[in-house]
């Protein structure tokens, strides 16, 4: 019954092996590409964040250090929130640094 | 007989190649060659498979062979007494490859030579490029224009794919590259078993030229050494002909994946993206 809608819409089968080799391929290909196996692009983002951390406190959970792929080209593309210092004393409700600037 | 055309700045020098082995470079060196001639383009086929020759078994001509290109290279033969006219397309020649001798009997730099030559007479060179990244791939790459990559739907021939394609960029002439997709099979793309032709242009992420069926008449073809024209497959090389020569031929017959149903369902779920961000945590 499903499989005659499926077929007609030419829907995925999202368990089949075309996309299980989709997904493998295109995570394997990272590596060939880049030549950095995925060990090394996970301590490279730890050092990353730690080195980033030394100077100024980053929001851990919501940091994204991804190795994406661009047409044929790799991208290491890197979000990373600050967490923004709260001055003891005054709350100001201008942004810190035009306060410094003036 | 050959007449020397004058070299014309269009004719080109086409390269077929693919990173693993038995994937279809001959059999899409063969068919294209044959189908270009009948779109009466002149047109050379190169054997640069040396030690293992195939193409002129393929298209019929290997009772014939009298020189074969490292005769020409080691100045036995001129390289008009090495070319072979086909039977039953006088516009297609072949240059064979020597059977007994391995990759090393010729460099690029010959290789470049012999195809500057036949530029210069033909309208389009094809080189059937042996498999692997070794010497034979250098020779073959080193003369061309343009690239052709056959893969098939199968994971490690695209991944060897991605390879040659990534070699091919570092090459000093950059020759541009284009997809052939070879083998495959509609039936099992739809019951969600087999990679999409788009599937496997997205992962490459260069430009598709062709894809061809999965189809008995290629083998039956090859028994007989003579390219068959009217079949799936035979209709497939005829389109990849004729975008060769810059005509605009949609994807319908030969690639079920492109259909009304596809476009459809891709309306519906907004995919389509290319860029695919693999390692988020
Ligand atoms: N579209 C197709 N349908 C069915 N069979 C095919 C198709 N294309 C190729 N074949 C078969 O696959 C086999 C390998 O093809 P072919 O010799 O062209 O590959 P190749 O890439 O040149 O191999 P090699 O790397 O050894 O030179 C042959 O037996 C051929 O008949
Ligand atoms: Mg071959």
């Amino acid at each position: 019954m499903s499989s005659f809608w499926e077929r007609l819409l030419g829907r995925r089968n999202q368990t089949g092996s075309r996309n299980v080799a989709k997904e493998r391929l295109q995570l394997v290909l990272v590596t060939d590409r880049s030549d950095l196996p995925p060990e090394t692009i996970q301590r490279m983002k730890d050092e990353i964040i730690a080195v980033i951390s030394k100077y100024v406190p980053i929001a851990h959970d919501k940091v994204e250090i991804n190795l994406e792929q661009r047409q044929r080209d790799n991208w290491l593309v890197a979000d990373i929130p600050l967490v923004r210092a709260i001055q003891s004393g005054s709350v100001s409700l201008t942004d810190s640094t035009t306060a410094d600037d003036a | 007989m050959m007449q020397p055309m004058g070299r014309s700045a269009s004719n080109r020098v086409i390269t077929i190649t693919s990173g693993k082995g038995g994937v279809g470079k001959t059999t899409v060196t063969a068919n294209l060659s044959a189908a270009l001639a009948r779109l009466g383009r002149r047109v050379a086929c190169i054997d640069a498979d040396i030690g293992l020759r195939n193409l002129d078994l393929i298209l019929g001509v290997e009772n014939r062979i009298v020189n074969d290109i490292v005769d020409v290279v080691e100045g036995r033969c001129q390289l008009q007494q090495a070319l072979i006219r086909h039977k039953a397309y006088p516009e297609l020649y072949v240059l064979p490859a020597a059977q007994k001798r391995d990759k090393t009997a010729v460099s690029p730099a010959q290789m470049v030579r012999i195809a500057d030559d036949l530029r210069a007479q033909f309208d389009f060179v094809l080189i059937d490029s042996p498999a692997g990244i070794e010497r034979g791939f250098k020779n073959a790459v080193a003369p061309a224009d343009e690239v052709l990559i056959v893969t098939n739907p199968e994971v490690s021939a695209v991944r060897d794919a991605d390879r040659i394609i990534g070699m091919i960029e570092l090459l000093e002439k950059r020759p541009p590259s284009r997809l052939i997709i070879n083998r495959v099979k509609a039936e099992m793309v739809r019951r969600g078993e087999m990679l999409s032709a788009d599937d496997v242009t997205d992962i490459l992420s260069i430009q598709l030229i062709g894809v061809v069926p999965e189809d008995e008449t290629v083998l039956i073809a090859g028994n007989r050494g003579m390219p068959e024209a009217n079949s799936r497959s035979g209709q497939a090389f005829n389109e990849i002909a004729r975008r060769l020569l810059g005509e605009n031929v949609p994807y319908t017959h030969s690639n079920p994946s492109q259909g009304f149903f596809k476009r459809l369902t891709r309306l519906f779920s907004g995919s389509g993206a290319r860029q695919g961000s693999v390692f988020d945590e």
